[in-house]
């Protein structure tokens, strides 16, 4: 069981940009963070990831504080971020390099990886030669190559078409169920986060707060069938509700 | 406009047409060969000169003096370059130089080089690389500077040291400018050689020219301008195939021009 608080001071700056964050996420769960543009969301993962200090409050780790980058969290960003001068293989293979995992011991696991994203024979690939779908699946294999305990994803589907997301995120789904991470998915798609997670947390933007958090009990694996359904839609109409409380649709 | 033979045909044929028309003139008007040599004249001038290796013999002087001029000019300025990119006290304390020499003409520097580093193989390579040092320096701080936040943030999110930032992201990243660099500083070391040379040398192409100007050969001028043009391009072609081959994965690479700015003040 690890235990993830966060609050947030709103201190002396002069942006107040997240405002008592206070939430568990529990071992293996999937929460989405769904937020209208510039609620903090972001800002949050960025704190989480170690990235930027917090200015009040701390978030906690398996009961370890957060204190700077840490090696046992993954993060796939909004755009894939893969360096052009590596292949395929190599970009899943930096985090074994800068923690110096040991290229032959990891490349197995690379491999599997992969082939479980699908993307078997293109290992010699360059980016450059991948669509946007299957660059941000080279960034997920990239993030869970060092198998860390937590993994954040700051809208790794949005700059994706309607299309691709959706196959995205029913292969993020297999692929979660796999392996059992816990995952922070932000997004700003209130369909996608329901599709995605366990448990779906609201903000509220200046200063982000949560606005609401709801529980997602579908059962899984989730066909994109379910998204029709009356029950999805009063999850969806909820979460539209919390945001329009907190001004969040303008 | 590429790959089509028909206006490749019509760009030989412009170039044929020039120097008809060139030579035309020139005979047409008897023009003296002192003040506009014909084109036959030139390719004479060339045949007579490399007949007698007296051009093969200073063509050799002057690639060494580039060549040489490039490599010590382009170490330092990687050096510089890396250690202005890397540290922002560097950057501060070195500033006013950088702007004041960026923008000097260095080709200016060259009567005074003549004077401390003598008349020999040594103040020309000092010269070339003085010339060539500019833009590749300008071109490593702006390449080292322009990693991607992203990239920089998926970096220290995987606890990256700023060793491995540097040799895993920010000096591959820098690549494309700096090669971008290196084609600029092999021009520029060709230009700072010929110039120390018209100062004062005892051997080389530039050294020819002027001694050629006194006799008003002007035909011997005109083939040694052809050869400098003809050893610019091959300088230029070789730096250019090995950054085709360094630079498979930039984009850029495949069109003609090299993308990232071109900078480093004059020559």
């Amino acid at each position: 069981m690890r235990r993830l608080a966060k609050t947030y001071g709103g201190g002396a700056d002069a942006v107040d940009a997240l405002r008592d964050i206070d939430f568990t996420v529990a071992e293996g769960e999937f929460m989405s963070i769904v937020g209208p543009s510039g609620c903090g969301k972001s800002t949050l993962l960025k704190i989480l990831a170690g990235l930027m200090p917090a200015s009040g409050g701390e978030a906690l780790l398996n009961d370890v504080p957060i204190t700077g980058p840490r090696r046992d969290i993954g993060v796939v960003f909004q755009s894939p971020v893969l360096f052009p001068w590596r292949s395929v293989l190599g970009n899943v293979l930096l985090p074994v390099d800068v923690q110096r995992l040991g290229r032959e011991r990891m490349t197995g696991r690379a491999l599997e990886l992969i082939n479980l994203v699908g993307l078997s024979g293109f290992e010699r690939r360059y980016p450059w030669e991948l669509s946007g779908g299957m660059q941000q699946r080279v960034a997920l294999v990239r993030a869970l190559i060092h198998d860390p305990a937590l993994l954040l994803m700051d809208e790794p589907f949005g700059a994706l078409d309607a299309l691709t997301r959706e196959a995205m995120n029913v292969e993020l789904q297999r692929i979660w169920l796999e392996r059992r991470k816990t995952v922070l998915f932000v997004t700003h798609s209130t369909t996608e986060a329901v599709f995605l997670a366990d448990r779906v947390l609201v903000m509220t933007p200046r200063p982000g707060r949560i606005g609401d958090m709801l529980t997602v009990d579908f059962p899984r694996p989730r066909s994109l069938d379910v998204m029709t359904g009356e029950t999805f839609g009063a999850h969806v109409r909820r979460i539209r509700t919390a945001l329009n409380a907190g001004g969040g649709i303008e | 406009m590429k790959g089509n033979p028909t206006t490749f045909l019509l760009r030989l044929g412009l170039i044929a047409l020039t120097l008809l028309v060139w030579e035309g003139l020139v005979r047409l008007f008897a023009i003296p060969a002192f003040i506009l040599p014909a084109p036959t004249a030139i390719f004479m001038a060339l045949y007579r000169g490399f007949a007698s290796s007296l051009y093969l013999d200073h063509m050799w002087i002057t690639l060494t003096e580039t060549l040489m001029g490039f490599v010590l000019g382009s170490v330092l300025a990687f050096a510089l370059g890396i250690a202005v990119a890397l540290s922002r006290r560097v950057e501060y304390f070195l500033y006013p130089f950088i702007i004041m020499f960026q923008a000097m003409p260095k080709v200016a520097l060259a009567p005074l080089i003549i004077i401390w580093f003598g008349i020999g193989l040594l103040s020309k390579v000092v010269s070339a690389a003085l010339v060539a040092f500019f833009p590749l320096m300008v071109n490593t701080i702006v390449g080292l500077r322009s990693a991607e936040e992203d990239r920089v943030n998926l970096m220290r999110s995987l606890a990256a040291t700023r060793g491995q930032i540097f040799w895993m992201l920010q000096l591959p990243n820098a690549l494309p400018y700096i090669f971008a660099g290196l084609e600029i500083a092999m021009i520029f070391a060709l230009i700072g050689a010929i110039v120390a040379e018209f100062v004062g040398a005892q051997s080389g192409l530039g050294m020819l020219m002027q001694s050629m100007n006194f006799t008003m050969d002007v035909a011997g001028q005109f083939s040694i301008l052809l050869i400098l043009s003809a050893v610019g391009l091959l300088l230029n072609s070789i730096v250019n195939e090995v950054r085709r081959r360094v630079l498979f994965w930039d984009p850029s690479q495949k069109l003609d021009v090299a993308s990232p700015a071109k900078k480093g003040g004059t020559p």
